[in-house]
């Protein structure tokens, strides 16, 4: 009887494990990334996004953002727009949460008005870029869905491939597939697919560096749209982190001063 | 952000105007075609680790017609300065309070720079003393208004102007101290989830004036007088942002001329997203504009529906297209007005505007004498 038990137990462990091995293996891979991500507080960056169409003519928007993280909730973000001259001081706030909208304002310098506007535009382009509004969104764990796929290399470097499913509203993709490096537990490259499956988006991320000897951020960022023919490049020129920010640095009075 | 994009750095747009009517005005000392300059340059520096400002934006424009649209304002010069839980800003500022689109009642804190564009949405520079202070509860603005600054009116070579100019130079107040009167104001705002709501209060100088009936002035020409009358006006905005769709309301209750009135902008804002294209956004905006004066209102707009048509093309020169008319419920008096503009290389934006005014028969009218001043304008700004 004791004997069958223990066989039984067996068994269904190993059920188990069998079953971690596609949903949930993805889902704790998901998890790691983002305790491994935990405690950075605050980060300040500068970034310059470089928008190219099918043609390859360019076009360039310099970005200064700050963040804040918040335990158990989306990120609070900060963000102003440097050139072009003509929308020189607008200034974007959102608050991400992870499945109910985000809040968002908007900072139009010239009429000194603050305009709360929708978040419901996930698909949407940020600044004419090939980045949608959800692709720079804080990545909550709970956003997706996954499904572990394989093992695999991607530019020499031992990888999890992963697929994930957005669980939030008016995604513009049906899944994503991450190729997430083993060691810094970042995504190497994302491919988007759009509602009707088709391959959408490539993003690849590049030059990683370790801040604080802990957290992995890209330097570059490579973004190309297959239906399209357009891409963007998105290039940080500095991250700081631990700057001391508390919420005041993230409500609307810090939009009407946004300089 | 501790180092700021341009601090101790001159930025701001340099703008060229030309303003084409299609149809001779109600003067004869009008024209068909205005040229015109602008130039609006911008200084700010920071220092106390960026809790301690100063910010200064002139502002000048040159018309090649309008002795009165040539003028000169300063729209900011003020200190401001940061505070755990407040925030003090003194000076010459621009505040902005509400969430309509048709027409904004409870901003009341500005004059209207009128000269710039009849739509109102310029302002001139207002000096004050404005303490904020910022709790979890909401922020709460107390503003000292301690000068008052008339509003700007075409001159008798302008169009868009009342039969007879205003004679801006002979303004008659209500208060004995005139342009002195010490005006206060108190807003209370917060966002709570999906709502953002304003409360305001506002006791001085209306910024909206009366007119005598016409009378000789010093030049000899007929005009009439701008009459500022004291008011207390309690205002509320609301918004409620629930997925696509933007709900809005104004309501102010103002008390002027021993007199109370109600008058309120309510609507809605809905957007369609990736569309045409696949990339551009396309709204729609309704709003619906009252004033329980009705026909003795002194706003064109007592009983009005706005309808509004905003295309977003989120292209890499950020074209965008407005298209608008605000009709009276009562009468078939409309004004369409188109909105359009689009970058032009790095550091040029070209803007077109046109507005034409429609079904305008009757003399008690308040937008009679515009019935001729139908107009296309063409805007090319430089950025630095």
């Amino acid at each position: 009887m004791k004997g069958w038990v223990l066989l039984f137990g067996l068994l269904s462990f190993t059920a188990a494990v069998v079953a971690q091995t596609a949903q949930e293996k993805g889902l704790a891979i998901a998890m790691e990334a983002d305790k491994r991500d935990q405690g950075w507080q605050d980060q300040v960056t500068k970034m310059k996004m470089i928008l190219r169409n099918s043609q390859g003519a360019e076009s360039t928007r310099e970005i200064r953002g700050k963040a804040l993280e918040v335990q158990g909730d989306g990120d609070k973000s900060f963000s102003i727009f440097d050139t072009p001259a003509d929308v020189k001081g607008t200034a974007f706030l959102s608050y991400t949460h992870a499945l109910k909208p985000d809040e968002q304002w908007l900072y139009l310098p010239a009429l000194k008005r603050v305009k709360r506007i929708s978040s419901a535009n996930k698909s949407g382009s940020f600044m004419g870029s090939e980045f949608a509004y959800e692709d720079i969104a804080s990545q909550e764990v709970n956003k997706y869905k996954y499904k572990f796929l394989r093992d695999d290399k991607f530019a020499g470097r031992d990888v999890f491939v992963i697929e994930r499913y957005p669980q939030y509203e008016r995604s513009g993709y049906s899944k994503q597939i991450a190729w997430i490096d083993k060691e810094m537990y970042q995504p190497l490259k994302i491919e988007f697919y759009d509602q009707q499956k088709k391959l959408l988006k490539t993003l690849t991320q590049h030059d990683y560096k370790q801040y604080l000897d802990k957290y992995w951020r890209p330097t570059r960022l490579e973004m190309v749209n297959h239906q399209s023919g357009k891409s963007t490049t998105l290039i940080w020129e500095s991250y700081k982190f631990k700057n001391g920010f508390t919420s005041r640095d993230f409500d609307r009075n810090s939009l009407k001063r946004a300089k | 952000m501790p180092a700021s994009g341009w601090a101790n750095e001159w930025s701001g747009n340099i703008a060229v105007e030309a303003r084409y009517f299609n149809k001779d005005g109600i003067s004869s000392s009008q024209y068909n075609q205005y040229g015109s300059v602008s130039f609006q340059p911008e200084w700010f520096n920071e220092w106390d680790d960026a809790k301690q400002r100063v910010t200064f934006v002139p502002f000048a424009r040159w018309d090649q017609r309008d002795e009165k649209r040539t003028h000169a304002d300063i729209r900011e010069l003020s200190w401001s300065e940061v505070f755990p839980a407040s925030e003090l800003r003194i000076g010459i500022r621009k505040v902005f309070w509400g969430v309509t689109e048709s027409q904004h009642l409870v901003d009341v804190i500005n004059q209207t720079d009128l000269v710039e564009n009849m739509d109102g949405e310029d302002k001139l520079g207002q000096p004050m003393i404005n303490y904020a202070l910022i709790q979890n509860w909401g922020t709460v603005d107390f503003y000292l208004l301690p000068y008052f600054r008339e509003r700007t009116f075409p001159g008798i070579s302008g169009r868009l102007r009342t039969l007879y100019p205003v004679d801006t130079a002979n303004p008659i107040y209500e208060s004995k101290d005139k342009d002195k009167h010490l005006d206060t104001a108190i807003r209370y705002s917060q966002s709570v989830g999906d709502w953002d709501i304003g409360l305001s209060y506002f006791n001085g100088t209306s910024r909206d004036p009366s007119f005598t009936t016409p009378s000789l002035d010093s030049d000899g020409n007929l005009s009439i007088r701008p009459v500022y009358n004291l008011m207390q006006q309690a205002g509320l905005d609301l918004q409620a942002t629930k997925e696509a769709w933007l709900w809005k309301l104004e309501a102010i209750n103002r008390r002027i001329k021993g007199t109370s009135y109600i008058a309120a902008t309510g609507g809605f804002e809905y957007t369609f997203y990736s569309v045409l294209d696949g990339s551009s956004d396309l709204g729609l905006v309704l709003e619906y504009l009252y004033d329980d004066r009705n026909k003795s209102a002194t706003t064109p707009f007592a009983n009005d529906t706005m309808l509004g048509f905003r295309w977003t093309r989120n292209d890499v020169n950020d074209t965008n297209i407005l298209l608008g008319v605000i009709a009276d419920n009562q009468d078939d008096s409309r004004i369409y007005s188109i909105e359009a503009n689009q970058r032009v290389g790095t550091n040029m934006k070209l803007t077109f505007e046109a507005r034409w005014f429609r079904g305008i028969n009757t003399t008690s009218n308040l937008l009679y004498s515009l019935r001729k001043d139908d107009y296309l304008q063409l805007e090319l700004g430089y950025y630095f």
